[in-house]
């Protein structure tokens, strides 16, 4: 089971957060702290796999982006690689070649789309047509729903 | 500003672009503050709020509080959203509440009364939201609340696919919250047979959620195994065509076939002969295709194909009853320890421990030792290293463990300082364990000693210690090796303390040698003496007086230094001096401190380890035939058991002082029985921590009345239940101390923290400590249900109802010279612990609880308290005056009191705290 999933930039900051078993506030801050400086700290041909508190951290980067994920000890760690290539691919085909921007200024999409994904830190759905199909849905109720008002259009609410 | 998707916030887009064009820190912080004042404003005044606007403003505060800033209001309008009938607005209310919302909320009724409504909802895409919610959230109200209706929900057949998908895990998520909720009978078989279901999705979630469950009820699961292996074998053999979509870069359904390898690895081997050879026939097919050329050179088709590959070896080392796969999973995990890609080489090593240690596979891994000694010493990541450790560990035997241990050393010069103290451990416990000439086990852990000296723990050299001490046939190579050792010129204190141990014990055995005689060895040993800490030194003034009896030639040269111990060979007979220091009784035999100390720090090994001595019983520690009792410094164990920690060399079998009179009489194994005496000085603490629980203890006590308050806190990310902490008087101390505890629930959530008061009365004086039992049932690592079950001495000594009394020095001594029969006084002169300085001192002693007070003892050197412990019954005034001597670093403490009881106690419980 993957206790948590954390996007974060070259620069260290964090893009995404999404937690599976509860931590606090205090926790979670300390975790993020520690696994970006331990991350950025490590060299591209070093493993993608390390130990951490009684986790394994299976993490990736792609462009400026930092993908990492805590799996617990018998979970298996090629397939979260995958899980991370996976919903990066989805992010790239709703985005059309995503970029860092849009996870920041779409960032209740980026969740959606995880939910769609993944669920109480296990896979729920590993076709991306299948995925796609309900984040499209999702998009298509919004517009039918969404009243553009005035000053919404400009930017004023 | 990049393209919003879908309706797009436009207001919301805008404020992230302010804040992303924000130059500074402080700027970024105005905006901030400037939008959530907006924001508390329209949610406070304007009542004609459309739900659009609040999804917006509350979308908003999302993005504030994950930039890092905390939120403290919305959450109502949060709320609200729940019940907004556009999905857009429930969606983001969802996504708030998931986020922001603790499990012990407020808000949660109505949460949950929400998500109840959606539930029911017609709309499959409000049932989803729903559903969605609860898996993010989980908590226990949310189980009690929806555990009857998800399992209905999974398995009705009106349920469509992708709502079926989400309250498989959803449910999954509950169980893990609250797996006592559950029972198992109900649905078992309608959802096993979801692993029939034409739609992959759900059988992926399903695959999911009947691997948690089936850990929990195996027999009401097993129904799962037969059809596992005919899903499994159906994708195995599918071209990668068949399964469209569900296809990974050509590797059919991976995450679906890990999940029902991993599901099989709940099980025995499948006793069904058709069903076994089934399986047999999709292992094999899962190695044949890993020769298989590569479809595509993409990494992703490799990692998915291989992750496929290392679930299926993990199976097989589950079954451990098919040799020729073991073997050919050894080859193949052989080929990638040579291959270019790091993650390969690291998941080959990891892989190839657990082949270690089955007894068909072992020599096959053997096949790989020059290899992975190369791994050891070319790698550049140390991670793979530190696994390239495990596995050298693993696979060592007594055929290969001279070459093993020698590379071990090696590499120790040079390894990582993250990895040493472990590898130490992993060291010395192959020496002891294939030794076959106890000269060679010596040998490495001196070496040991010499090469990694801050990374050797007590533990090691207290075993090398144990091991001498009990094998005559060593003794005498010990003694000439280490008096070799000590001669370097560069020697670590760990040397001095085995040398110091060992000479004292068996010097005589190499003092016919000129080189070695008994002066020169006493020179020697005394030319590190000015080096050493104080516990080192201690250990020396014991060996000296060891030689005063070995070598009665040199006792005069010792005598002139060795003030303290002089006064004591002086006034002791010969006869007596012989009896004391008599040659060191053999150490029980029993299980190596070593592992235990491994197996805390690795659970992980553990397992392996009890595999191993199960399964095949394989050369095992010489020194652990009996495995029932435990470590040589552990003072747990028991009292019997003579301790190396306490050099001073109490003949065994005496209890040690420090615990005569609080655990005389009391039956039970007290958990804490290490360290509770750093309660005497302060009232607050943990009590006890490992890596299920923590529990602290804070006390306040006023007059006779003491209130403590205990916190379990629970370190695991699984529920404890049946909780339930119990206070004990044990003995004559029930009425001498009354305790009510107040009841706590019997739950402990999965990383939180519960508290529970215990008041006590204390009637009269006592001399005992009450005890806590505390027991649960909680979840580990590997999911199974485990009890918990230990006593602890909860902290209040005496001391604890005194209350300080300020007096002059002519009073005070008024007072101890009227304190004067000696069943008043109890006195002990004690080495120093710790550093002897007033700064260490003085706030240990004002934290005992009596008066620390100044100007009172002519010599400023000393230190006196005065107290009065308040009973029920009396008031029982008492005077501690404590004396360092500083050059023989000593202390003498003395206690006067009313009560004889109270001044033994006193003394025994406070001069362990110097």
């Amino acid at each position: 089971m993957m206790q948590y999933m954390l996007l974060f930039s070259r620069q260290g900051k964090l893009r995404l957060q999404k937690w599976y078993t509860a931590f606090s506030d205090k926790q979670k801050k300390k975790i993020c702290r520690e696994l970006i400086t331990q991350i950025l700290a490590r060299k591209p041909k070093m493993c993608a796999f390390l130990e951490y508190k009684d986790t394994k951290v299976v993490y990736k980067r792609y462009a400026s982006l930092y993908f990492c994920c805590a799996v617990e000890e018998n979970d298996n760690e090629l397939i979260t690689l995958e899980v991370i290539h996976r919903y990066v691919e989805l992010l790239d085909k709703y985005f059309g070649s995503v970029c860092e921007l849009d996870i920041i200024f779409n960032f209740e999409k980026a969740y959606f789309i995880l939910d769609e994904f993944l669920l109480a830190g296990e896979i729920q759905e590993t076709s991306k047509k299948q995925v796609l199909k309900a984040i499209a849905a999702q998009d298509l109720i919004q517009e039918e729903e969404t009243p553009q008002g005035f000053f919404e259009d400009h930017g004023l609410g | 500003m990049p393209a919003v998707k879908g309706d797009g916030m436009r207001g919301l887009a805008v404020f992230i672009s302010d804040i992303r064009n924000c130059k500074s820190k402080e700027a970024e912080l105005k905006r901030i503050n400037k939008e959530l004042a907006n924001i508390r404003s329209k949610f406070k005044g304007d009542k004609t709020l459309d739900g659009y606007q609040k999804k917006k403003y509350v979308c908003k505060l999302l993005f504030i509080f994950l930039l890092g800033n905390d939120i403290d209001f919305g959450h109502m309008e949060a709320v609200n959203l729940l019940s907004s009938n556009k999905y857009t607005e429930k969606q983001i209310g969802y996504l708030f509440i998931s986020v922001l919302i603790e499990a012990n909320s407020d808000l949660m009724k109505l949460i949950v009364q929400a998500i109840r409504n959606d539930l029911t909802s017609r709309n499959p895409v409000h049932v989803n939201l729903a559903l969605q919610c609860i898996s993010n959230i989980g908590s226990r109200d949310m189980a009690e609340a929806f555990c009857t209706d998800l399992p209905k929900l999974l398995v009705s057949g009106d349920t469509i696919d992708f709502v079926k998908q989400s309250a498989a895990l959803c449910m999954l998520k509950l169980f893990r919250t609250a797996p006592d909720i559950f029972q198992p009978g109900d649905y078992a078989s309608r959802i096993v047979h979801l692993l029939n279901d034409s739609h992959m999705g759900v059988v992926t979630s399903a695959a999911s959620l009947i691997e948690a469950l089936s850990k929990k009820w195996p027999e009401e699961y097993k129904g799962s195994v037969p059809l596992a292996i005919s899903r499994l074998s159906r994708i195995i053999t599918a071209t990668y065509t068949d399964l469209q979509d569900y296809t990974y870069y050509f590797v059919p359904a991976p995450w679906l076939c890990t999940k029902l390898l991993r599901l099989l690895q709940n099980y025995p081997p499948p006793d069904d002969p058709s069903n076994k050879a089934r399986l047999l026939e999709c292992l094999e097919g899962i190695l044949n295709k890993a020769q298989d050329a590569p479809k595509s050179k993409k990494v992703q088709h490799s990692n998915a194909k291989n992750a496929v590959l290392f679930e299926a070896i993990a199976l097989i080392i589950h079954m451990d009853s098919e040799p020729n796969l073991l073997v050919r999973a050894c080859n193949q995990l052989g080929t990638f320890l040579s291959h270019r890609e790091t993650n390969l080489r690291y998941l080959a090593l990891e892989s190839m421990c657990l082949l270690a240690t089955s007894e068909f596979s072992h020599d096959a891994v053997k096949k790989h030792q020059e290899t992975i000694i190369n791994s050891l010493k070319t790698e550049r990541d140390v991670s793979v290293r530190q696994r390239a450790v495990d596995l050298l560990y693993a696979m060592c035997d007594r055929s290969n463990a001279n070459e093993i241990v020698a590379e071990m050393l090696a590499y120790l010069e040079t390894a990582d300082y993250s990895i040493r103290e472990e590898m130490v451990l992993k060291v010395a416990i192959l020496a002891e364990k294939y030794a076959t000439d106890y000269t060679w086990y010596v040998d490495v852990i001196l070496k040991l000693i010499r090469i990694a000296g801050d990374y050797v723990s007590e533990e090691v050299w207290y075993r090398v210690i144990q091991i001498v001490v009990n094998r005559e046939d060593v003794q005498g190579y010990a003694a000439k090796t280490v008096f070799e050792a000590l001669q370097r010129p560069a020697c670590h204190e760990n040397m001095v303390k085995v040398g110091g141990y060992i000479l004292g014990e068996f010097g005589n055995l190499i003092a016919g040698d000129q080189r070695s005689s008994p002066q020169i060895q006493f020179e020697l040993l005394h030319s590190k003496f000015h080096l050493c800490s104080i516990g080192t030194r201690c250990l020396l003034l014991t060996t000296y007086i060891k030689f005063c009896n070995l070598f009665p030639e040199i006792k005069n040269n010792i005598q002139q230094r060795a003030v303290e111990y002089l006064q004591m060979s002086k006034v002791a007979s010969p006869d007596v001096l012989a009896t004391i220091l008599e040659e060191m009784p053999p150490f029980a035999e029993k299980e190596s401190s070593l592992l235990a100390k491994l197996k805390k720090s690795k659970p992980q090994t553990e397992e392996t380890e009890n595999v191993e001595k199960e399964k095949k019983a394989r050369p095992q520690a010489v020194m652990s035939q009996d495995a029932g009792s435990s470590s040589l410094v552990d003072l747990d164990s028991s009292a019997e058991v003579s301790s190396l920690a306490d050099i001073f060399g109490q003949p065994a079998g005496v209890p040690s002082a420090n615990t005569s009179t609080i655990s005389n009489g009391d039956e039970v194994n007290i958990a804490n029985l290490a360290d509770y005496l750093k309660f005497v000085c302060k009232n607050n603490g943990v009590l006890y921590e490992d890596d299920i629980v923590q529990i602290g203890c804070k006390l306040e006590a006023r007059t006779n009345l003491a209130r403590l308050g205990m916190f379990y806190g629970n370190k695991t990310p699984h529920i404890f239940t049946d909780f339930n902490p119990i206070v004990t008087c044990p003995g004559s101390l029930a009425v001498q101390l009354q305790a009510q505890a107040k009841p706590v629930e019997p739950q402990v959530g999965a990383g939180t923290q519960v508290q529970q008061l215990i008041n006590f009365v204390c009637v009269q004086e006592f001399h005992k400590l009450p005890i806590v039992n505390i027991k649960f049932r909680y979840t580990d690592r590997t999911g199974s249900s485990q009890n918990f079950d230990k006593n602890f001495y909860l902290p209040l000594f005496v001391s604890k109802f005194f209350e300080p009394t300020e007096m002059a020095s002519e009073q005070f001594f008024t007072r101890w010279k009227a304190l004067g029969q000696p069943s008043q006084e109890c006195q002990k002169i004690f080495p120093a612990k710790y550093p002897m300085e007033n700064a260490v001192v003085a706030p240990k002693l004002a934290g005992i609880g009596a008066k620390l007070l100044s100007d009172v003892d002519p010599n400023p050197e000393n230190y006196v308290c005065a107290g009065i412990i308040n009973t029920q019954t009396q008031q029982i005034g008492t005077l501690i005056r404590l004396e360092p001597n500083k050059h023989a670093k000593m202390y003498r403490l003395t206690v006067r009191s009313s009560k004889d009881t109270v001044v033994k106690h006193l003394v025994e419980i406070l001069a362990d705290q110097f």
